[in-house]
């Protein structure tokens, strides 16, 4: 279990005046969206809170220690990030990309051991992946590289989860495995801070919402006191019906 | 296996020239006892000769090997990176001078590294490089030191430029001291052993890298100066032999997958193999004339090198 935490940060995006000073607590078994419309800064929020990028001002704390203290090995035995981009230079097998999540936990000298290969098949299966183990990354399909990522990501055992479009390139069955396998993993004490696009995905699987809008204001609260439709319009600038279905908003443009 | 390849081919380099000899001659040899003239022979002419070629093709692989990983980009090498494009004029500078050979080495060497620098701070521009840009800026500069090379090659006097040409396609005729080569060999591929795991994650990229916890500016920095000690003291040995750290790296590859824990290690013997065969390949085949070394590399690696990129999935 762990606490990363924003302190008055402001997201750095060049160019863009300083935006609204982000203070929040993600708390342990927390399921957060962020929703925005491209170019909102989504994925570089995203990043400044993994230490990726240098907030421009404020600080992100993980366990009450700022990052800029931590060395990346240590956070990244508590944090992993699922990215929106890829980069395979190098052929690699599906299993040897999801081995390296346990990159951070063994020491330079140390081969992986089989608990965790047994971790990087477990990751496997829960994907589905488990027939394409020796096949090449570049050879998969999107959908099948966006759960390779999730998996890599699963087998580094994180207690905070920073995923960029975690349901990218998915197919709607494995959209709803993927945020189930999400679901689980709060439910067992880590949190879960993802950017999305599917509005009905973010309504119906997290908890706590964030809207980012382009001009770096931010609003966000517990999620069914976000999802006010008035709200939602002015975020996309697009007029949207709202149903219910099984007792859940469903927004559809028009 | 890679190292006994390794050391059939020094063993070969030692017992195969213009005075042939026998595996028991060797071995007397070796001993003390039989005659003088193959004990010379080995231990003041052949023996050198193949410890260089091993080291330096040792030294140009793993450079390569290093590079490529660096850059992510498998056109990365050396020789693309200007690096030893720098090292020529150096040398050419000091040949043209009519200076001896310790100041031909001793300005090659600073010649690439004034070019290692000039690459890496040039391409640093105003925010942070990048790998194609880092690459774009090796590739002109490379093609910035070919004209200077040809504009002293055309000033240089008639009796001085076959001197000049075997430097530039690389010759060990002239390398009769390996020890500088293998005191920066083997203690830098004892320090990038342990790095081989970081390097395979920072092949995938370097916001993936630092996610998974490792250090990326660090990392990168030392790995692009080991890179280029590497190739310095390469061409301060043998002058500039080509394809040596584009070619065995990415044969490598082909075959073992890219682990960077095997393919180091690995590139240092199939590098060190390959120059050492090239080599004795080059003052036989011809003899008593000798060939530059660069020639045969390229004649050997690149018919190999396209069979097995055409034989891969």
């Amino acid at each position: 279990m762990a606490i990363l935490e924003a302190s008055n940060m402001v997201v750095d995006i060049p160019g863009r005046a300083a935006g609204q000073p982000f203070t929040a607590r993600i708390l342990p078994g927390q399921r957060w969206g962020v929703l925005g419309p491209n170019g909102a800064g989504k994925s570089t929020l995203l990043h400044t809170l993994a230490g990726l990028r240098p907030p421009r001002s404020g600080q992100v704390l993980l366990d009450g220690e700022c990052l800029t203290q931590l060395r990346r090995r240590q956070l990244a035995q508590k944090l992993a990030v699922v990215f929106q981009e890829r980069q395979d230079s190098f052929p690699a097998t599906v299993q040897e990309t999801v081995l390296i999540g346990r990159h951070p936990f063994l020491s330079p000298w140390q081969r992986e051991s089989g608990s965790d290969l047994r971790l990087a098949n477990q990751a496997m299966d829960a994907l589905s992946l488990r027939l394409l183990s020796d096949r090449l990354v570049s050879t998969l399909s999107g959908g099948e590289r966006q759960r390779v990522a999730i998996a890599t990501a699963l087998t580094q055992q994180p207690a905070i989860w920073l995923a960029d479009e975690p349901t990218n390139h998915l197919d709607l069955h494995h959209q709803v495995a993927v945020m189930e396998l999400l679901h689980r993993q709060a439910e067992q004490g880590a949190a879960v801070f993802m950017c999305l696009h599917d509005l009905n995905l973010a309504a119906r699987w997290c908890d706590h919402l964030l809207l980012l809008y382009p001009d770096g204001e931010l609003c966000f609260g517990p999620a069914d006191t976000m999802l006010v439709p008035e709200a939602l319009e002015r975020l996309y600038d697009q007029k949207l019906s709202v149903g219910q279905i099984n007792g859940a908003p469903v927004f559809v443009p028009g | 296996m890679l190292a006994a390849l390794g050391a059939l081919a020094l063993l070969v380099a030692v017992t195969v020239g213009s005075v042939s000899m026998s595996l028991t001659e060797l071995w007397m040899a070796v001993a003390g006892r039989g005659d003088p003239l193959f004990g010379e022979l080995v231990f003041s002419l052949r023996l050198p000769r193949a410890m260089a070629a091993f080291a330096t093709g040792g030294l140009l692989a793993l450079a390569g090997a290093l590079m490529q990983v660096l850059l992510r980009n498998p056109l990365a090498d050396p020789y693309v990176l200007g690096i030893s494009g720098g090292a020529a004029v150096g040398a050419l500078a000091s040949m043209l001078l009519g200076l001896g050979t310790a100041m031909v080495s001793g300005s090659a060497f600073a010649g690439a590294l004034l070019s290692t620098l000039l690459v890496f701070g040039l391409a640093q521009g105003r925010g942070s490089w990048t790998p194609t840009r880092l690459l774009l800026t090796g590739v002109v500069i490379a093609a910035g030191w070919g004209a200077v090379i040809t504009f002293m090659l055309s000033l240089s006097p008639a009796d001085r430029l076959p001197g000049m040409l075997y430097w530039l396609m690389g010759d060990l005729s002239y390398a009769r001291s390996p020890w500088l080569a293998w005191l920066v060999l083997i203690p830098v591929l004892i320090v990038t052993l342990p790095l081989g795991r970081s390097l395979n994650v920072l092949a995938r990229g370097p916001l993936q890298a630092a996610a998974l916890g490792v250090a990326v500016k660090p990392l990168a920095w030392l790995v692009y100066g080991l890179a280029s000690l590497l190739t310095a003291v390469a061409v301060t040995t043998a002058g500039s032999v080509g394809f040596v750290g584009l070619i065995v790296p990415h044969m490598l590859r082909l075959v073992l997958g890219n682990d960077q824990r095997i393919i180091l290690p690995a590139s240092v013997m199939a590098g060190g193999a390959l120059l050492t065969i090239a080599d004795t390949l080059a003052r036989t085949l011809m003899a008593p004339e000798q060939l530059p070394v660069g020639v045969i590399t390229a004649l050997l690696g690149v018919p190999t090198f396209l069979f097995l990129l055409y034989r891969s999935r």
